[in-house]
């Protein structure tokens, strides 16, 4: 069953309250990230936005989504997978909100959450390229774009014959993936930092309708660092 | 005077744009200035690692900052996306404390470790603040006078901090190919994004934003356009037929990587600046240009 917040006015269900939590948690650790307080609505971030006019939600929705206790249509939605992180919208917000990296941590969270993603192929491509370099320590493109392809649509892999051909004719094509040589070092390192990032993941906090409104950021540190 | 960087040519660089890579060689090289590899690099990640794992993230780029370190030189990082990440990763170790005490001991595992000094450069922030026009001015060979260029920024490189020139009108390119003889048209497009990976998955959104770029340029009456971006190129150049098809257009726009331009007024020979690795026709004047001889 999907929840309303709508339903209880002023509370919020458990499973928003939860979304609500771990994405403040993400953007207490965006350096400024405490500006999204500041958001006035005015819409520069969407008009700045190259790709606005492709999104579900556009940028100011998201935040005003947010306040309303509505962040499940934000994982839902599209948006936050069609950014590009041109960071138009960072530079340009007259209240200094770190947008671009508020969507980073959006991606984040309805990866962790495990969100059924608006837009599939976007999350796939990332996973593929993550795969990628844990495989080699480098991005191998043809690999990537070979991968992508099998599994959105194999006819339009051989749309890419034509570019694969011109590629070999002026010698841009690296047939195949190579390791970096400190490869099992790179992974060392990579296994450490994954373990590093589940130790340091807090507890979360109760459930309690104190999540609504702003209230929910004076458990975080935001609070502390507003008479810096 | 020969000033040495750590050079980080980045994935791409490698070879599907190997004209970028080659181009900053020689440009390089021609201006005396050493360029000296970061053994063993690895991928900084990109924009995508950034939306995957924030500490994975942090460390996977910070390997290549902590190996520079041990090097004592700046980082030269010629793709727009490696330079923001590692830019990235750099001022949110120093302003972290807490991040760095984790990535360190990430890097750890790799005998490896990093205080943050290394200085992460772009070669359009070194051509023109270290180097200097002046010290350029005396080593062009070619004149590009007639030549109508479009600069095309776009995103990453100024944005989203200010770091070397204007977020919203940056100017070195302009200046540079002005000292070079050649005209700098009209470009209001030049910090739009180009979509960048959009165009694997969103190819739509993407071919329109490109199509808008190419268009903006032509109808401003451009010669070429300038990039100083592997996937912006990229898109720009390879999709341009794709644009075509969709659009009903018949954009026949050259696409050079900065530094090959650059190259051709220095006088370099055409294929040492990759000249051969380009897809579409660079036009008359570019070719006669890049085939003209000097004394």
């Amino acid at each position: 069953m999907t929840h309303s917040t709508l339903a209880l006015p002023g509370l919020m269900t458990q499973s928003e309250a939860e979304l609500r939590q771990a994405f403040l948690r993400q953007v207490d650790i965006i350096p400024a990230g405490e500006n999204i307080k500041r958001c006035i609505q005015c819409g520069t971030c969407t008009g700045s936005c190259p790709v606005s006019y492709a999104m579900d939600l556009s940028p100011r929705q998201l935040i005003a989504l947010f306040r309303a206790g509505e962040m499940e249509t934000i994982m839902k939605s599209r948006t936050i997978w069609i950014c590009a992180s041109c960071y138009a919208c960072t530079t340009r917000c007259p209240s200094g909100i770190k947008i671009t990296d508020i969507v980073y941590a959006l991606k984040r969270l309805a990866i962790e959450k495990d969100r059924k993603p608006g837009a599939p192929q976007v999350r796939l491509l990332a996973t593929l390229f993550v795969q990628n370099l844990m495989k080699y320590g480098r991005l191998h493109e043809g690999t990537l774009i070979r991968k992508y392809y099998m599994k959105t649509g194999i006819t339009r892999l051989l749309g890419f014959v034509p570019l694969a051909l011109r590629l070999h004719r002026t010698k841009r094509l690296a047939l195949f993936p190579k390791r970096i040589k400190a490869y099992t070092s790179l992974s060392r390192i990579i296994r450490k930092a994954q373990e590093i990032e589940m130790r340091t993941a807090p507890e979360p906090l109760p459930y309690s309708p104190e999540f609504v409104g702003y209230r929910g950021l004076g458990d975080l540190k935001l609070e502390s660092r507003k008479g810096e | 005077m020969t000033v040495k960087y750590a050079y980080y040519p980045g994935c791409s660089l490698e070879k599907t744009q190997r004209g970028y890579d080659e181009s900053v060689r020689e440009v390089f090289k021609a201006l005396e200035q050493e360029l000296i590899d970061i053994d063993d690099w690895n991928c900084c990640g990109a924009t995508v690692y950034m939306s995957v794992k924030e500490t994975v993230s942090l460390a996977v780029s910070a390997r290549n900052l902590a190996i520079a370190e041990t090097m004592g030189l700046d980082v030269l990082a010629p793709c727009s996306s490696c330079f923001t990440v590692l830019s990235k990763t750099n001022r949110i170790l120093n302003q972290i404390p807490e991040l760095q005490k984790d990535v360190n001991e990430a890097l750890a595992e790799g005998g490896l470790t990093y205080s943050g000094r290394t200085r992460v450069r772009h070669p359009l922030d070194v051509l023109m603040n270290d180097i200097g026009l002046e010290a350029i001015r005396t080593r062009l060979r070619r004149n590009l006078n007639g030549l109508n260029i479009a600069p095309y920024y776009g995103c990453q490189i100024v944005r989203p901090d200010k770091t070397f020139d204007d977020r919203e009108d940056p100017a070195l390119l302009d200046r540079m190919f002005r000292a070079c003889g050649g005209k700098v048209v009209y470009f209001p497009m030049k910090v739009r994004c180009c979509g960048g990976m959009l165009m694997t998955t969103f190819e739509e959104t993407a071919l329109k934003l490109n199509k808008e770029l190419l268009q903006c340029a032509q109808e401003n009456g451009a010669d070429v356009i300038v990039t100083t971006c592997p996937l912006c190129h990229f898109n720009l150049e390879a999709y341009q037929d794709r644009i075509n098809d969709a659009y009903g257009t018949a954009f026949a726009m050259p696409i050079l990587y900065f530094t090959q331009l650059l190259g051709i007024a220095l006088g370099l020979p055409s294929k040492s600046i990759g000249l051969d690795s380009l897809f579409l026709p660079l036009g008359e004047k570019i070719t006669s240009l890049a085939e003209a001889t000097y004394a």
